[in-house]
């Protein structure tokens, strides 16, 4: 399974913030499945030419989170998904992310609404891939 | 000087800080191959290194920021022995680097800012002139630094581009497979290719752990990829040494909007810069704890919002006037193990 994966500098977000980001999204969107395994420290720190001790960070990360496993002296390898937060953290994680968006929301004066609508629109969309990548992956 | 020791903020879930104990890499074990003592040196009655209390943990690849004149040159030139300090001393891989056994010098490989070669000679023969006067020097290094810059080993030093006179310095600093390598703004002047031929070999380098790489740049977003320390001068005085990310999560910026008048700002501890434009307070903050935060909170805003810095805004906002000379930012294990004994 080809990885691509980005890296862009002079940006707010880290370098090993990136490469977590984007293989979670490559498992949400099925580019990634469970069973995958990732490549080497190593391998990657020379592909994406960035200190391997960064690759080595979102790793254990991945790890931590419960998106990958380490399995001793094989690699690290894509589990099946399962919720690894408590209720508490979870809802503490939506809280955050409400914070930012709906603060920007209130302030470019968009209605509730307006905001229900937007969240809806993207709700079914992401629904609609998510489906497609089923039924893609079932074939 | 006045210099506060700021103590790590335990508030932040987010903090790498914490996190970093399960990536933990060799560094954290307090093993130094560079240490300074009041590295301190004058030229003339111009103090261009001030009071320098600098430790490099063995195996990091470490970036020395600072304005041009600030001293980081200086600062490489005496821990190589090439120049003596004023006051002060300094340690390299466990020697005084005034008098440093040619043995332990043939460990340290050191790249002059301006990639000095001798232009009669072919980049092949620059090789075997080198050689000899390192007993470990590997010749598949020199070579492959070599094809990585697309160098023809027969091609005249003299005829070399810059780009190219960066390579054959760099594979002739590179096959001795030095311990310590120390590389004097080795980005200057070289095109996007070249740079990043050179970060690739930086990279290389690390696949050993025991490695350490000291270098100076004004790239950020080069040190950003390679870069797991920094340590900043700011006119001859060290500011910053911490990891990069331990740095990045303790220096914030909060965004605080009001529909009216802005209020007058209570004193803050931490405060590096203060914006205010039409109905916007912006506040840069070094180490934000659960004091601050809640200040921060009780001063009427109509929202608080975070803002996430990049490296770059992190660093400027820090060095910037506000805080002149009132912050360190350090972060070593032994150090603050030092400090808790004393």
């Amino acid at each position: 399974m080809p990885l691509n994966l980005h890296i862009s500098t002079g940006i707010s977000v880290p370098i090993y913030r990136q490469i977590i980001d984007q293989i979670c999204r490559a498992v949400a969107g099925g580019a990634l499945v469970p069973e995958d395994q990732l490549p080497s420290v190593r391998e990657l720190a020379q592909r994406l030419v960035v200190n391997p001790n960064t690759v080595a960070r979102a790793y254990s990360e991945l790890v931590r989170e419960g998106v990958a496993e380490s399995r001793q002296g094989r690699g690290v390898f894509i589990t099946r998904r399962r919720q690894v937060y408590s209720k508490a953290e979870r809802a503490r994680r939506l809280e955050q992310a409400l914070d930012g968006f709906v603060n920007e929301a209130v302030f470019l004066d968009f209605s509730a609404d307006e905001l229900r609508d937007a969240l809806e629109k993207r709700l079914r969309t992401l629904r609609l891939r998510e489906s497609r990548d089923h039924a893609a992956r079932g074939s | 000087m006045t210099k506060s020791n700021l103590t790590p903020s335990n508030t932040s879930a987010a903090s790498p800080a914490g996190d970093s104990a399960v990536t933990s890499p060799a560094w954290a074990a307090g093993d130094f191959v560079i240490t300074t003592h009041g590295l301190t040196r004058y030229f003339g009655s111009r103090k261009v290194v001030d009071a320098l209390e600098l430790r490099v943990p063995r195996g990091c690849v470490y970036a020395f920021l600072g304005r041009n004149g600030s001293g980081k040159t200086t600062t490489l030139r005496m821990l190589l022995g090439l120049l003596d300090p004023t006051r002060g001393s300094a340690t390299v891989l466990g020697h005084d680097s005034r008098h440093l056994p040619p043995a332990v010098v043939a460990r340290v490989g050191y790249m002059a800012e301006a990639h000095a070669v001798y232009r009669w000679m072919r980049v092949r023969e620059c090789g075997a002139f080198q050689a000899r006067f390192y007993p470990r020097w590997n010749n598949r290094i020199f070579l492959a630094v070599l094809e990585h810059f697309g160098l023809d080993p027969k091609a005249k030093a003299g005829d070399l581009s810059r780009g190219e006179r960066a390579g054959l310095s760099l594979a002739l600093t590179l096959a001795p497979e030095p311990e310590l390598l120390i590389l004097d703004d080795p980005a200057l002047g070289l095109d996007p290719a070249a740079r990043r031929s050179l970060l690739e070999s930086m990279i290389y380098v690390t696949r050993r752990s025991d490695r350490t790489i000291l270098f100076s740049s004004h790239l950020l977003s080069d040190v950003e990829r390679v870069a797991d320390y920094i340590g900043v001068l700011d006119r001859s005085v060290l500011r910053v040494s911490s990891p990069v990310e331990t740095f990045r999560a303790r220096v914030r910026q909060f965004l605080l909007r009001y529909p009216g008048k802005l209020p007058p700002l209570p004193p803050m501890r931490g405060l590096l810069h203060a914006r205010r434009s039409l109905g916007e307070l912006r506040l840069t903050i070094a180490n934000v704890d659960d004091e601050t935060r809640q200040l921060i909170h009780g001063l009427g805003a109509q929202s608080v919002e975070e803002i996430p810095l990049s490296l770059e805004e992190a660093l400027i906002g820090y060095l910037g006037e506000r805080g002149e000379g009132h912050f360190f930012l350090e972060d070593t294990t032994t150090l603050d193990e030092a400090k808790g004994a004393a």
